[in-house]
């Protein structure tokens, strides 16, 4: 392999195509991009397909990245898109997958019954406002970090945020859940 | 009063949202368990997808109407 010990020579080698660059963008990103998918996607052996996925839709854009600017956001960015797409083909009557290790087991506090029907409400929302949700409400992510994922303005993750709330409130007095 | 009554609503989804779906983040055991680079190759190392005979002859029909029916072009963007 080529040394490229600058960041930037990394970049501008990417930039141009190089698989070498790609190959050591990918070792030193792929834990983060994981890190992000899972979080919205919560499953672990999707989050790993998509990491890969992401990447090899980094690698076919190449050429449109500006090796003057971050690769992380841009990487991020990518990663959502490919998450938000998988949850388009995810059928909301599908449980939330519980593969993810023991510390993230659910809260024993609330029925199993409870626990369905506020997954089911919450697979039932448009995926924009899943990952909205997910990301402020759930993993507490700052708006200013989720607004750059999505390609939007902190004022419309907000409102996202907002929708994904009401639609939830709405499901779940329909499930006969009182919240 | 409406506003508390969705503060409170909103504090209790977010209750039942967290207590459903535990956060990720700062989880040392969520964090990726192996090399992904080995599947990455093997997707850079894939042939593209090949384009089915009938989707080439659809688009060759399409265009020799264009050629021979401008005037359809419209009909189709409307369609669209």
């Amino acid at each position: 392999m080529q040394v490229l010990e600058q960041p930037s020579d990394v970049l501008r080698q990417f930039s141009h195509g190089d698989l070498d660059a790609f190959e050591l963008l990918f070792r030193r990103h792929q834990r983060d991009v994981y890190g992000w998918i899972v979080r919205i996607v919560r499953d672990t052996a999707a989050a790993e397909d998509l990491t890969v996925e992401t990447f090899w839709r980094i690698y076919r854009t190449h050429a449109r990245f500006d090796p003057s600017r971050n690769f992380e956001p841009w990487a991020r960015r990518i990663a959502t898109n490919a998450a938000l797409d998988h949850l388009k083909t995810v059928r909301p009557e599908i449980d939330l997958p519980e593969d993810l290790p023991s510390p993230a087991l659910p809260d024993p506090g609330i029925s199993k019954e409870l626990r369905r029907k506020t997954a089911r409400a919450f697979r039932r929302l448009p995926p924009k406002l899943q990952v909205a949700a997910t990301l402020a409400l759930v993993e507490e992510q700052p708006y200013k970090e989720i607004a750059e994922a999505l390609g939007i303005s902190k004022g419309a993750v907000k409102l996202r945020v907002f929708r994904a709330l009401r639609l939830m409130r709405k499901e779940l007095k329909r499930q006969g859940v009182e919240p | 009063m409406k506003e508390q009554n969705y503060e409170q609503d909103r504090k209790r989804i977010e209750q039942l949202l967290r207590k459903t779906m535990p956060p990720i983040t700062g989880q040392i055991d969520a964090e990726l368990r192996r090399d992904l680079w080995p599947s990455m190759q093997k997707r850079l190392e894939a042939r593209p997808a090949k384009v089915p005979w009938f989707d080439w002859a659809l688009l060759a029909a399409v265009a020799a109407l264009f050629v021979f029916f401008p005037g359809a072009l419209p009909v189709l963007l409307y369609h669209l």
